[in-house]
């Protein structure tokens, strides 16, 4: 059913392997090696897609990364589906499916293709003068808008693949893979540079290696022959590592650069699974070399978007690359040499060229008469003034330039044709190296930016620094090598090049046409359908920076990110508002070159890899006993431990009168535990703590309070000393590597004279917490010869002992009002002694509990948790800690700003508790307080940061702050809640055992 | 990215240090001497120099050491690195 | 208005090719002295511009702006809008922007296409919850809607998050400020820089700030690239930069300016209809009218003026957004940009007169500036018109610093326990 296209075997084609694909449904056959694109033309398909704004039909324009038009999703409605890829990057392979996209019911029938129709009423902007009224409606506007917006679908599943990254380190890295890059890299590895060179092609040689010009030479061969050998030679050389399908993707300061390797896209499904489909390399090099090659221009002329109107060295490149004609009638459009080799080289091949319309002035050249030897006619000092065919070009009409080239004159020419090449010139693909930092100058003569102040160890060749012709190429090639890579030769030092000259120079950013500028279409940026009449628009109304006029036309910020137009927008601007281009700068060139996947920038950090958990050693215990578990930090903590289907509520209520009555036990492993070490321990103590040190007598217990340098609590703990000059400092599981953090940051820059050392040993250490009136009998039977009594070891206080011949260090303190004893050991023995606990307490109905026992039985105890009773806003003094701040010391940290108007205030918020009057209700924690009802706005005195129904009081309790909350003692406050309002009283915030017999009982 | 020269390890990717913020502010020895201004000038007022600035960075991934850095913050090119204590060096 | 943008207007300059619109603002040179002079051509400093003509009739005045307007942060952000902050004093400036959004295309004639597709805030953690029912309360109190949702609700509000509870941070719930959402960034700054030109402000392109004179404890006028100007009112709106134009007053801001990235992805047709974000994995994401996901990254630690940040930040948040939308791994990264925050100690803004007579400051707006344009504008403009803060930002003042009265906006960040 379909036509074929293909005109002579190709060498990169390999014909003998057919794979059958889709497009719209259809099925097509191509060869593998063909990408998507030359597949299509091969089978005569132009019509590839809709643009964005207008809906126009488009079809293929490059054969490269900065196609504007051909961008299709590929495996709709799989789990494999990407949108917006470009045809002419994408390989086929057996079974790959595509669809054209932005555009319904079909790409052949696209009702948004009434927007054309629209298009005058449709300028750029035009969605900031309008759709404001009624003010309501915005929303319905833009319900439509949006729907008619972007490009292709969003995946909707998980994505099946994986990705994984790679750190590389090279003396040179070298970026694109022609003639100049394969030179570059082959002469740095020679010298002993470990050498990368990458290139996003799936062969090497860029554009030489299909070069069949013969008036191109070296060495007396045609140059694509040349150029196979040295790459042939690649391959013995040490030192040197290349990767194709590479795409560097963005070249940061400092020499970083990040390239996408693409191991199986173009690979058949059987073979992607349980493949990395593509990887990040993140490469750091001493030295860059950029041979990133030129993009070819188009030119700006009235309906320059038709499907068959494509780049000239693209047609080439699909002949001479790929063995497919564009065309069977084609024109060369041009302003420059190139279209002169691209039409010779279809002409070689059989493919006929109807003419080739030259905006320059006749000059007769070696070049021309091949041209006309082969029966190709001329059109010299011509434009093209309009196109038609709306599916798919079938005529072009010409005319006579101007002298001044603003205008026609003469004749209108119809030329019929299938395929228009066009050839504007050559753009030096600078991306990465404007990323990089480095400074661009422009070049009047070539009208192009060139690199001209590197930021970095960097070097520019070939035409990606305005190098077209092979001969200064190499030339200039050579001497740069030389210097950057500090050798005496390169070998190809010797070498003769021949090439043709260039006829001559002439450029017009925007054609004219015998129509006004108004009643034509020359677009610019032809994804984002931006036209020089936009660009114009935006400078009448006053955008004149390049910037803004990118920004209110949209031109270069679609997929492509304008390679193709943006310097035709910057040549329209120049010569409307009559600057230099020089003077206007670019756009910048933000990364990624070309658009790089998220899972590939992710790698295999997604998951259970997203980010790690830390589990204590007790942890599968609490897994077999089917625990729940909280996140805190980065630990999974047990949260509670429900029974026989208990809800969380009925398992604390449980876990707590447990813990009260007889025993529980907790895994306090998480907790920070920092050795502190050194001659000023105790001094240095005294100065990170609120509260004094130094006469903390060895073996006991002291808790503290760390403040920020602002006042304002940081994080408390039990700090126990172990010796004269050693201590153990406990911190919050979610503060522990900031309070090191911290504190070495005090230790080394402000007080390097004291001679403490820090080590944290949070993961050294299980710790075990036993609680309750049973816990010392508990205790007394896992270590019987420790003498457990209050004068021996009261509270507060540590004993070293052995449980067999394990040691352990048991701190008898208590964060529940229990008699406590938290027993630490090395982590490795953590579950064995938790599974000791658990059996030496079965007589007593040892409790295991979790995270929320522990913050219902401590706020039982008034007992703060820091970072959910405090936000970063409360002092010590707010918390009615007064007592733990030192009035003795002469500083600590966080001292002076306790001292400041604000933080001194009588009526700032404070700690209390709150009752409710009905004890059933629970307050949501969170919930803001008042003392008015039924005035709004209202003043809110503060809020519930901690809220539980108590068991062991039977009650409700809440932890709050309130304003001026101290002297509050007894007063009704209210919690008005979006349906109703709850009445509370204010009350002391120790709400069981205030005189602390338990702690001895 | 930057490449940070730390002291005492070497070349490292940026990724392994936290920056530190200004150097050189030291911590006043007698805070309750200060008016409340001029507690509020060490706390929180800042140079924040486009240019070169003077500023602490620690090895947080590595040898947790702090050290300073000499860095043009309107080009993020790194000009010298010291330790702490140390004299600053003359760029 | 000569001028006036609307349908009709369209159709009738279709007619004529769109060859006559007039300019949307002028490129004046600058007088010679100017009644007040507005350091910025961001959204704030034209906003402010636009509201001292307006509101305060002082139409002698001028913008200065180092590059093009609207280039700096106004340019760079990811357009979230949204007033469901937890202190009053922040609930309060940031709703009184609010609610000017909601008629600001009306009011400037000029679409900034402010879209109230609602904000979603996610909890992860216990204490999450915790900290955004607090500020649910509060902001209902404060007359602010604002929801709280569980995890049922966030997953039907925005199908497309990942809410299963084995994933490493669980969406354990969330809040929803349906006024909330987006607005075409570029609109805001040529929206406001057109309204002012209309009444007489100079807009003054491509005019870097030299030096501030100052006689005595008063400012006389601006050293720029364009010449003296001189002056009595100085309002400094020059977000990263704002310290480098106090360092020529001789004054010291508790500022620092940091990178911030953004990135957005290729369009695709609509597939997630809200502004989600998360402050525990720290990504957050909306979907422009374009179809781009636009995506917000977090800051680096250093201090620095070149608009570029590390790549590890930018790979930090994208294994954020994967995590919470597994389905976006094959969407593809677009662009990726940096811009230059100031951030203050507590997260707040300065909106402040100085130690210095005539000379204010509007900076610090850290990481969310442009939800507060119309607002700070209008506050700032009642503050050098009056020589006196207006009550919604007397509390922005400089010297919270000194007495210690910060609106500590990421106090409830400091997750601990």
């Amino acid at each position: 059913m379909s036509e074929n296209l293909r005109v002579k075997s190709s060498q990169y084609i390999d014909e003998t392997t057919r794979v059958s694909f889709k497009f719209n449904g259809t099925t097509y056959y191509g060869f593998k090696g063909d990408t998507l694109a030359s597949a299509l033309l091969a089978n005569n398909v132009h019509l590839v897609g809709r643009s964005f704004k207008y809906h126009r039909p488009r079809g293929i324009m490059t054969s490269g990364s900065e196609e504007p038009n051909a961008i299709v999703q590929i495996n709709p409605n799989t789990n494999r589906t990407e949108p917006n890829v470009r045809a002419t990057e994408v390989e086929i392979y057996e079974g790959m499916e595509a669809s054209s996209q932005n555009c319904w019911p079909s790409v052949n029938f696209d009702i948004g293709g009434i927007n054309n129709f629209l298009s005058p009423l449709l300028p750029a902007g035009f969605y900031y003068k309008t759709f404001m009224w009624p003010a309501s409606f915005w929303e319905k506007y833009e319900y439509f808008i949006r729907h008619s917006a972007g490009l292709g679908k969003s995946p909707t599943s998980n994505d099946p693949d994986i990705y994984d990254h790679r750190n590389i380190h090279c003396d040179v890295l070298v970026v694109g893979a022609g003639i100049s890059g394969i030179l570059a890299a082959k002469n740095a590895a020679k010298n002993n540079y470990k050498t990368l060179l990458l290139d996003e092609k799936n062969e090497l040689g860029g554009s030489t290696i299909y070069e069949n010009n013969e008036s191109n030479k070296i060495d007396n061969k045609i140059s694509s022959e040349w150029l196979k050998k040295e790459i042939e030679e690649l391959k013995n050389i040490k030192n040197l590592e290349i990767k194709t399908r590479t795409s560097v993707a963005a070249y940061h300061q400092y020499n970083y650069l990040l390239a996408r390797e693409n191991l199986t896209d173009h690979l058949e499904k059987k073979d992607k699974i349980n493949k990395i489909r593509q990887r990040l390399l993140k490469i750091r090099a001493k030295r860059v070399i950029l041979a990133t090659g030129a993009l070819e221009r188009p030119m700006v002329f009235n309906n320059n978007d038709r499907p068959g109107i494509m780049l000239s060295s693209a047609i080439k490149k699909y002949s001479d690359f790929y063995g497919v004609a564009c065309g069977r009638k084609i024109i060369f459009f041009t302003n420059n040499d190139s279209a002169y080799e691209s039409a010779l080289s279809l002409n070689d091949k059989g493919i006929k060229v109807e003419a080739v319309v030259d905006i320059r002035k006749q000059s007769e050249t070696n070049l021309e008469k091949r041209v006309i030897d082969a029966g190709i006619k001329i059109y010299w000092e011509h434009t093209v003034v309009n196109t038609s065919g709306y599916k798919r070009l079938n005529n072009v009409s010409i005319m006579k330039l101007s002298n001044d080239g603003t205008s026609v004159t003469g004749n209108k020419i119809s030329i019929s044709c299938d395929c228009l090449g066009v050839a504007g010139g050559w753009t030096p693909a600078v991306h990465l190296y404007t990323q990089s930092g480095s400074k661009l100058a422009f070049d009047e003569d070539k009208k192009i930016f060139i690199p001209n102040k590197n930021n970095s160890d960097q070097i520019s060749v070939g035409s990606c620094c305005g190098d077209f012709k092979l001969d200064e190429i190499l030339k200039n090639l050579n001497e740069k090598l030389k210097d950057f890579l500090d050798i005496n030769k390169t070998d190809f030092e010797n070498i003769t090049v021949k090439n043709d000259e260039e006829i001559s120079k002439r450029n017009i950013w925007l054609l004219p046409s015998d129509k006004a500028l108004g009643k034509t279409k020359p677009f610019v940026d032809y994804q984002n359908d931006a036209t020089a009449k936009d660009i114009k628009l935006a400078l009448r109304e006053g955008f004149r920076s390049i910037e803004h006029v990118k920004r209110y036309t949209t031109t270069g910020m679609g997929t492509d990110q304008g390679k193709l137009g943006n310097m035709h927008a910057l040549g329209i601007i120049a010569d409307t508002a009559g600057v230099k281009m020089g003077e206007l700068g670019t756009t910048t060139f933000r990364p990624p070159y070309t658009p790089l996947t998220f899972g590939t920038i992710v790698g295999r950090n997604v998951g259970k890899f997203f980010d790690i958990f830390r589990r204590t050693p007790m942890n599968d215990w609490h897994v077999e006993q089917k625990a729940e578990f909280e996140n805190v930090g980065q630990w999974k903590r047990a949260w509670y431990y429900p029974i026989d289907g208990e809800t969380m509520h009925q398992a604390v209520q449980r876990e707590s009168k447990a813990a009260r009555e007889s025993s529980g036990i907790l895994d306090a492993s998480t907790l920070g535990k920092i050795d502190i070490q050194g001659s000023d321990a105790s001094e240095f103590l005294n100065r990170v703590y609120t509260n004094a040190w130094s006469k903390l007598g060895i073996g006991k217990c002291r808790y503290g309070l760390m403040l920020n340098e602002d006042g304002m609590v940081y994080d408390d703990g039990v700090t126990t000393r172990l010796g004269e000059n050693h201590y153990l400092m406990t911190t919050t599981t979610g503060g522990a590597a900031n309070v090191l953090g911290k504190l070495e940051d005090y230790l080394q820059t402000e007080w390097p004279e004291l001679d403490v050392y820090l080590t944290s040993v949070t993961d050294q250490f299980a710790t075990a917490s036993l609680c309750g009136p049973n816990s010392k009998k508990i205790l007394k039977k896992i270590i019987p010869d420790l003498d457990l009594s209050d004068e021996n070891f009261p509270h507060m206080s540590f004993k070293e002992a052995k449980i067999g011949s394990i040691v352990c260090r048991i701190m008898r303190i208590s964060f529940t009002g229990e008699q406590s004893f938290e027993i630490n050991v090395q982590a490795s023995y953590g579950k064995a002694l938790w599974e000791k606990c658990i059996e030496a307490g079965r007589e007593f109905n040892i409790t295991p509990y979790g995270t929320e026992t522990m913050h219902l039985l401590r706020a039982e105890k008034g007992f703060i948790i820091v970072g959910q009773d405090t936000d970063g806003t409360m002092t010590p003094i707010d918390l009615q800690m007064d007592w733990i701040v030192s009035k003795k010391k002469y500083d600590f940290i966080g001292k002076r700003s306790l001292y400041r108007s604000d933080t001194m205030r009588e009526d700032r918020k404070q700690l209390v508790g709150l009752l409710t009057d009905d004890p059933k209700v629970v307050l949501e924690e969170g919930a803001q307080i008042v003392s008015e009802l039924n005035k709004n706005p209202v003043e809110m005195l503060g809020h519930v940061t901690s809220s539980y129904f108590s068991p062991n009081l039977n009650k409700s309790i809440a932890l709050a702050v309130v304003r001026g909350g101290k002297d509050m003692m007894g007063k009704k406050l209210f919690i008005p809640m979006e349906d109703k309002t709850i009445n509370v009283t204010v009350s002391n915030p120790v709400f069981f055992d205030q005189t602390n017999e338990r702690l001895n009982a | 990215m930057f490449v940070i020269n730390c002291p005492y390890c070497g070349e490292r990717d940026q990724q392994e240090f936290k920056a530190g913020g200004e150097a050189h502010i030291e911590r006043p020895k007698q805070p309750t001497e200060l008016s409340d201004d001029e507690w509020a000038e060490y706390l929180f007022m800042r140079k924040n120099i486009k240019g070169i600035q003077y500023e602490r960075w620690n090895h947080a991934h590595g040898c947790r050491k702090w050290f300073n850095m000499i860095r043009d913050t309107s080009n993020d090119e790194i000009k010298a690195i010291y330790k702490m204590g140390e004299k600053p060096p003359s760029i | 208005m000569g001028n006036k943008y609307s349908v009709f207007s369209l159709i009738k300059n279709a007619l004529s090719y769109h060859e006559n619109w007039q300019r949307a603002w002028k490129d004046p040179a600058p007088k010679k002295e100017y009644d007040a002079v507005i350091v910025g051509g961001g959204g704030h400093g034209l906003a402010t511009a636009y509201y001292l003509a307006k509101k305060h009739n002082m139409k002698n005045i001028a913008v200065v702006e180092k590059g093009w307007i609207g280039g700096g942060n106004t340019g760079r952000n990811t357009t979230i809008i949204r007033s469901n902050y937890l202190w009053d004093a922040s609930a309060g400036l940031y709703d009184h922007a609010l609610k000017i959004w909601e008629g600001l295309s009306q009011e400037l004639n000029y679409n900034v296409m402010f879209s109230q597709r609602g904000v979603m805030n996610l909890a992860h953690n216990l204490q999450d919850v915790r900290d955004l029912k607090r500020r649910t309360h509060a902001n209902r109190l404060n007359g602010i809607d604002a929801v709280y949702l569980s995890t049922e609700e966030v997953k039907k509000f925005c199908p497309i998050i990942n809410t299963s509870q084995d994933i490493r941070y669980p969406v354990l719930g969330g809040t929803l400020q349906r006024r909330a959402g987006t607005a075409r960034h570029d609109a805001v700054a040529w929206g406001y820089a057109r309204g002012a030109d209309e009444m007489g402000v100079d807009i003054i392109q491509n005019c870097e700030v030299k030096g501030i004179k100052r006689n005595g404890d008063s400012v006389e006028g601006l050293e720029t690239t364009k010449g003296f100007i001189k002056t009595k009112k100085i309002g400094v709106v020059a977000a990263g930069h704002s310290s480098v134009i106090a360092n020529m007053a001789g004054i010291r801001l508790p500022l620092e300016s940091k990178p911030l990235q953004a990135l957005v992805s290729e369009p695709v047709k609509p597939i997630i209809d809200t502004v989600v974000m998360s402050n525990a994995v720290h990504a957050y994401v909306s979907q422009s009218d374009k179809g781009e996901l636009v995506i917000g990254a977090g800051t680096d630690d250093y201090v620095s003026y070149t608009q570029k940040g590390s790549h590890q930040i930018v790979e930090g948040t994208l294994n954020a957004i994967l995590e919470l939308y597994p389905i976006f791994s094959r969407m593809r990264m677009l662009r990726q940009w940096g811009g230059i925050v100031d951030i203050c100690p507590d997260a707040s803004p300065i909106l402040s007169k100085t130690s210095i007579k005539g000379l204010y400051f509007n900076c610090g707006w850290g990481t969310g500036g442009f939800k507060a344009t119309p607002g700070s504008g209008d506050l700032f403009a009642h503050t050098i018109a009056n020589d006196e803060p207006h009550k919604l930002n007397a509390a922005f003042n400089l010297n919270r610093f000194v007495s210690g009265d910060l609106v500590d906006e990421h106090g409830a960040a400091a997750v601990a326990h």
